[in-house]
């Protein structure tokens, strides 16, 4: 899902029709993506601002919204570094060797991508809610897994699960394996050919997938909202305490917090954006 | 390992890494779907059939499925545009364009939820000028079309801006030359070479409108038999301890998601055939 932006030649003499069809269509464009992108976005911090930056400061100093916004660092902190672990090993298996059902393993691997994050969360209350298969046992035990805190990453980890993967399995197939087999040949070990070899080449695409994953990790709502039991303070991560916020028609609090995970999504953009441009640059 | 199974290689770590994709893939993704089908089969048949039949679900998959294949196929127009602009001319701010596509892949659902529900409600500053010609989009069916649109663009746009790239500006210009309408080189030169790449965008659009949640619960209303839609339903039968009313829904969803993955899959491949064909 690169930005694709490449240069434009431009060619030969146009015609004033042509000329007129052209501003058309970037006119269409740019107010189709202005009503559906920007509107919205300008609307989230309009009503945050609505009464002013005192309220809007104030909405953070509600304890359940600090509680949040640290619940919701505390998962993309866990769930980001399994996933990248998983998506390297993932990446190494199918991009350096060639075995049986490859394809199928990428299909799987790409299934949380197609499924609805409320059934990742159903799924979840059907393995670890009271009347699921680990039920029981985790009672006896004391351990609460749904509307808490470990069905909240673990609902996470299945959201975000394909992006660091995705990102790399092109990206390792299309580069190939003859350095590392140099490497190998000469005596150099697997962990530092991996460090010396690989990761050098692959670092763009793979922070590329680190920041999408926890763009995703901190954004998620289906997955979460259902195994988290909305306890106030407890199990709301930033996206829930905005519904409740919201619920609650307390909207400048509800959109302050949702104006925070906006400025997330922007800054992903442009470290994406950054990004890419340096991969660009790297390859040309 | 047995060289049946895969070709020698000398680089190492093949056992490790793929024992712990398959591990982790079976324990965090197959092991739960898993329990989705099992739970599933533990309803009687007529148990599934009433759950699936009831009329209020089957109001919300007309209503998933019914608004995903509009907003789908606004986006397969609109998105087409949009990639057009950015692939084939230059104008300011082309590069700030081409980041801000993907801002539905970055923004949480639910903020745009909230966002389109302000920007559409009867106060908003849209659904303000909409209502003076009597269409109200917040809180009806037009809402989570909306809402849908907004979620599904990004992926048509990346679909089919590779694609555009690729076609052959030469095959144009001869058919220019020979004398061709704008409209025809279209339909017969452009629209091919990309068709199955806008064919993939409008699937996964397809595909993520059906299972959207977040950002449409907000701007939706959920009405029963109106404006509710299945996920949302999954969710209501969870709360109210109707395990295996929410897991038969579910696994209809799931069937479905499979259904879709499968036809991205035959689509990206019968496009790698055409342009084999067509020897590029």
């Amino acid at each position: 899902m690169a930005g694709l932006a490449p240069r434009i030649q431009e060619r030969r003499q146009v015609s004033a029709a042509t000329r007129l069809g052209r501003a058309a269509l970037i006119f269409v464009s740019i107010a189709f993506l202005a009503l559906l992108l920007l509107a919205p976005l300008g609307a989230v911090l309009a009503q945050a601002l609505e009464n002013g930056w005192q309220a809007y400061l104030g909405s953070f100093a509600d304890p359940d919204t600090r509680a949040a916004i640290r619940l919701t660092l505390l998962t993309a902190a866990i769930v980001v570094p399994v996933n990248t672990i998983f998506g390297v090993c993932a990446a190494w298996a199918i991009a350096k060797f060639e075995f049986r059902g490859k394809s199928l393993l990428i299909t799987l691997i790409d299934l949380p991508f197609a499924v609805s994050p409320v059934i990742a969360g159903l799924v979840l209350v059907l393995l670890f809610g009271a009347n699921g298969w680990f039920g029981s046992w985790l009672q006896e035990r004391d351990i609460s897994i749904v509307f808490a805190i470990p069905g909240i990453v673990l609902a996470t980890i299945f959201v975000t699960f394909p992006y660091v993967a995705r990102e790399l399995i092109p990206l390792m197939q299309q580069q190939g394996s003859e350095e590392e087999e140099a490497a190998i040949t000469l005596g150099a070990g697997a962990w530092v050919t991996f460090l010396r070899v690989t990761l050098p080449k692959i670092r763009w695409g793979l922070l590329y997938g680190i920041i999408l994953c926890n763009a995703r990790a901190m954004g998620e709502f289906g997955a979460v909202s259902v195994v988290s039991g909305h306890i106030r303070g407890l199990t709301t991560t930033m996206p829930l305490q905005v519904e409740i916020l919201y619920n609650e028609y307390n909207f400048v609090a509800a959109f302050a917090v949702a104006s925070l995970l906006a400025v997330l999504a922007i800054v992903t953009l442009v470290l994406k954006t950054f990004v890419e441009w340096r991969a660009e640059r790297r390859t040309s | 390992m047995a060289t049946w199974f895969r070709q020698p290689s000398i680089l190492p770590g093949f056992g490790l890494t793929l024992g712990f994709t398959t591990f982790f893939l079976s324990a965090i993704v197959l092991l739960p779907l898993a329990a989705l089908v099992f739970k599933t089969s533990s309803l009687t048949w007529s148990e599934f059939v009433g759950v699936l039949t009831d009329p209020r679900a089957v109001a919300s998959y007309r209503l998933s499925f019914g608004a995903a294949l509009i907003a789908a196929a606004i986006n397969g127009v609109f998105g087409f545009i949009v990639a057009w602009s950015l692939v084939r001319y230059s104008f300011p701010g082309r590069r700030l364009v081409d980041a801000i596509i993907d801002l539905p892949f970055a923004l949480p659902t639910a903020v745009s939820g909230i966002a389109l529900a302000a920007v559409f409600s009867p106060t908003g500053w849209l659904g303000q000028k909409l209502s003076i010609f009597g269409v109200q989009v917040a809180y009806t069916w037009l809402g989570v079309v909306v809402a849908l649109i907004l979620i599904g663009l990004p992926f048509v746009v990346r679909s089919v801006q590779p694609a555009l790239v690729e076609v052959q500006r030469d095959l144009e210009e001869a058919a220019e030359t020979l004398g061709s309408k704008p409209f025809y080189t279209f339909r017969r030169i452009i629209l091919p070479a990309v068709f199955p790449a806008l064919l993939t965008g409008f699937t996964m659009a397809l595909a993520r409108g059906i299972g959207e949640y977040g950002s449409v619960v907000f701007i939706s209303g959920n009405l029963p038999l109106k404006t509710e839609i299945t996920p949302l339903l999954i969710v209501i039968k969870l709360e109210q301890f109707d395990y295996g009313g929410a897991a038969a829904l579910g696994f209809i969803m799931l069937v479905m998601s499979f259904v879709m993955l499968f036809t991205i899959n035959l689509v990206q491949a019968w496009g790698r055939r055409r342009l084999v064909a067509s020897g590029r």
